[in-house]
This record gives structure tokens, C-alpha cells and sequence, in this order.
């Protein structure tokens, strides 16, 4: 290589030649990165790449074999475990629907501090009627409601305020809900939120906030009283 | 064990987003035209994902998707056609002849003059094309272009000092076009 070296340092010739060659070289560097794509198709492709679910690569066969064991052992179990795994996964939407609409730019459809404005706003949006606690020097105070929907059935979202903490209120029909709910179920420990739940008039209410544990059974009293 | 298998998930995004631009580019060299191109690459990205299980991890990734591009591209009605009216080039060794000291395309490249270049590339073979674009453009390596092409190494050598050669004889009839002189007529 470094005999080469010399020899181009030395050539005109073999220079001129490299010369030529290194030029070409970097004229089809510039002219070749000639096209880019639109931001449209970028962004496109971006959400196609990102929104692809994440691939599983154990076999079809072992996932059958997976699920039928599971299939088995569940309807083994659940005589004796009771609705555990159906009352959890309710808590657990229950909690990601009031993480989500607080998260939410525009949390409330219907933003009032009056229960007289917020009620009659879901006339006609479910299909069920419930009452609002009267609030006065309760320390709550409602910010407004919207509509919201748990295992595909309508019900009703309101947030109130007590402190700084933002409380959720979810009303629904109880016989809309999953059967393994049981009737005074006792909501899941893991739960980081402070939650209540109880039925009343064919509903059934969920309380769910970060809010201390006196906070939403309070929420919880006058809702009760209300109803 | 599969290739793919102990990947983390966000791998494949990871690996495929940075490419996108440069891929996009290659499609639109070999389709010319965006719209074929914009399928292209989807196609490509959708091939990919589905068949990245089968991706050795720490192989070159760059030469495996642009390998499933060029492939995705070959059997394209454009691609069959592009191929279809091109002979295969002779692939056995071929000494790179050297150039004149002073050629017209020498010239030419001083000047930069970009568009001419384009159209040379343009009016290659795709086989000369792609490699030029993968060596010059892409900065691939002798090695990672044999990868892509799927051709021994030796092969991507030749077709480069042909495709160079012929890039340089279209760029001296770009250039005998550029200074031909302009037919003025005059009305009577």
C-alpha cells in the first residue's frame, strides 16, 4: 500500500486518475441524496412502525396449549377463588378511567359546580337517572361530569374537588356490569387509589381518588344520603 | 432459538426508524417515481417487522432491510421491467481502465454541477445504479453491498468500474448536450 502511495505521489498520471476518481466519488455523494419524504408520509410511517403490537415469537402450538390451561384451571378455580379476577380487572379499569380523564386536556364534557347544571346534562345521554349530594360546607366541590362507558356499558363520570385532590365519581347500571361483581365487594388492596364502591337503586358507585380514605367515604356518605 | 427472539421489543423501531430518510431515497432512485417509492418502503417496513424474528442480532441491519427493498423492488412490475430491458452484465473480472487526465465529465465534476449527474444516474441500468447509490451514497462497504446485492464481492467490484464507466460515458453526453449550440430560427 505504501509502495502504491509513492507511486500516486509520484505519477501525474495515476494522480490525475485518483484525482478524477475521488471527484466522481463525491459528485455522486451530493447528487445521489437527492430525494426526501414528505412530513405526511414521515409521520405516517412513524405511527405504522410504533403502532405495531408487540410480536410474540413462542409457538401458535404452545399458545393454545397456554391458553387451554389456563381455560381449564380458571373455571377450576374460580368456584373457590369467587370473582376475584373479574372484580379486580373492574377496579383496575375503574382506576385507569380516572387516571386517563385527568390526564385528559378537556377532563369534563360538562363543566359546572352547580348539580342542577351537571344533572340534567345526561338526561338522554344514559339510561338511568341518580341524584347529587347537596355540597354545601362539605369541603367537595363539583368541577362537572362526563360520559364514560365500563365493559361497553354507559354511565356517568364526575370529578369533584376536595383540597388539592381530584375525586372521581362513576355511576352505573349494576346489572350492566360483570356478574362476578359481587354485590358489596371489597375493592383490591394493590390499588394505590383510596376506593369505594357500593350499589344502591340498581346502581352501583364507584369512589376513586388520591384523596385520604376520610375524604372519599365522606364523598361516599353523601352520595349515599342523596340517592 | 430464534434469531429475534431475546430482542428487547422496541428493537425493531429502534433499528429501522433511522434508516427510513436513506431508504426512502433508494426507492425513489430505483422507482422514480414517489408514489411507487412511498409503497416501496412501507412494504419494505411491513416485510421487515414481519420477518425480524429471522434477523441475527448483531448482523448489519442496513444491508438486511435494504436487501428486503431491493428484493421488494425486483419483483415490482416497475422493478420486473427495469430488469426485464437491461442484459445481465457480464460478471467476470474486468480491469478498471483508468480515466483521461482531462475528460469532459472531469471537467464536468469540478464544476459540480449537480442536476447533470442526477440525470446520468438516471438514465443508468438499475444494476449500475444501485450500486453506485450503495457504494457512493450510502457508504456501504464492498462487504455490505455483496450482502445487499447478494453477490460475491468480486461481483461487486466489476459492476462498480462499469458502472462507473458507464456513468462517465453518460455524463460525456450530458455534457455534449449541455454545449451543443442552440438552433436559432428566425422569423420570416
Amino acid at each position: 500500500m505504501r509502495t502504491f502511495d509513492a507511486h500516486v505521489r509520484s505519477c501525474p498520471s495515476c494522480s490525475a486518475d485518483a484525482l478524477a476518481r475521488v471527484q466522481m466519488k463525491r459528485a455522486i455523494h451530493v447528487a445521489g441524496k437527492r430525494y426526501t419524504p414528505s412530513a405526511e408520509f414521515r409521520k405516517r410511517m412513524q405511527q405504522k412502525i410504533a403502532a405495531k403490537p408487540q410480536r410474540s415469537f413462542v409457538p401458535r402450538w404452545a399458545l393454545a396449549a397456554v391458553a387451554a390451561v389456563i381455560l381449564v384451571a380458571g373455571s377450576l378455580t374460580s368456584a373457590y377463588l369467587g370473582s376475584r379476577p373479574g372484580r379486580d380487572q373492574v377496579f383496575s379499569e375503574i382506576a385507569d378511567l380516572h387516571v386517563a380523564t385527568l390526564a385528559s386536556s378537556s377532563p369534563v364534557d360538562v363543566i359546572s359546580t352547580d348539580r342542577h347544571t351537571v344533572k340534567p346534562w345526561f338526561q338522554g345521554r344514559i339510561p338511568f337517572a341518580f341524584n347529587l349530594p347537596e355540597l354545601q360546607s362539605s369541603g367537595f366541590t363539583l368541577l362537572g361530569g362526563r360520559m364514560t362507558y365500563l365493559d361497553q356499558a354507559p354511565g356517568a363520570h364526575l370529578i369533584y374537588d376536595v383540597g388539592k385532590h381530584h375525586i372521581s365519581v362513576f355511576v352505573f347500571q349494576e346489572r350492566s356490569l360483570p356478574a362476578t361483581l359481587d354485590k358489596d365487594v371489597i375493592p383490591p388492596k394493590q390499588l394505590t387509589f383510596n376506593v369505594e364502591t357500593w350499589t344502591q337503586g340498581g346502581l352501583r358507585y364507584f369512589i376513586i381518588g388520591d384523596a385520604s380514605a376520610a375524604n372519599v367515604d365522606s364523598l361516599a356518605k353523601l352520595f349515599k344520603a342523596a340517592s | 432459538m430464534h434469531a429475534g427472539e431475546n430482542l428487547p421489543p422496541e428493537s425493531f423501531e429502534q433499528l429501522a426508524i433511522p434508516h427510513f430518510e436513506r431508504l426512502y431515497n433508494f426507492a425513489c432512485w430505483l422507482t422514480h417515481d414517489r408514489q411507487e417509492a412511498e409503497d416501496l418502503v412501507q412494504e419494505t417496513y411491513v416485510k421487515a417487522l414481519k420477518g425480524f424474528p429471522s434477523f441475527q442480532p448483531g448482523t448489519n441491519f442496513r444491508a438486511w432491510i435494504y436487501k428486503i427493498l431491493r428484493n421488494t423492488f425486483l419483483t415490482s412490475r416497475t422493478g420486473l421491467k427495469a430488469t426485464a430491458t437491461v442484459p445481465l452484465d457480464l460478471e467476470g473480472e474486468e480491469e478498471a481502465l483508468p480515466t483521461d487526465k482531462e475528460t469532459p465529465e472531469s471537467i464536468l465534476l469540478q464544476r459540480s454541477d449537480e442536476q447533470l449527474v442526477q440525470r446520468a444516474l438516471e438514465e443508468l441500468p438499475v444494476a449500475y445504479r444501485e450500486v453506485l447509490l450503495l457504494c457512493d451514497v450510502e457508504e456501504m462497504s464492498y462487504q455490505e453491498i455483496s450482502v445487499t446485492l447478494a453477490v460475491p464481492m468480486g461481483t461487486v467490484m466489476s459492476r462498480l468500474s462499469r458502472a462507473r464507466k458507464a456513468l462517465r460515458g453518460g455524463l460525456r453526453q450530458q455534457f455534449a448536450k449541455k454545449d451543443e449550440p442552440r438552433m436559432v430560427t428566425y422569423g420570416l
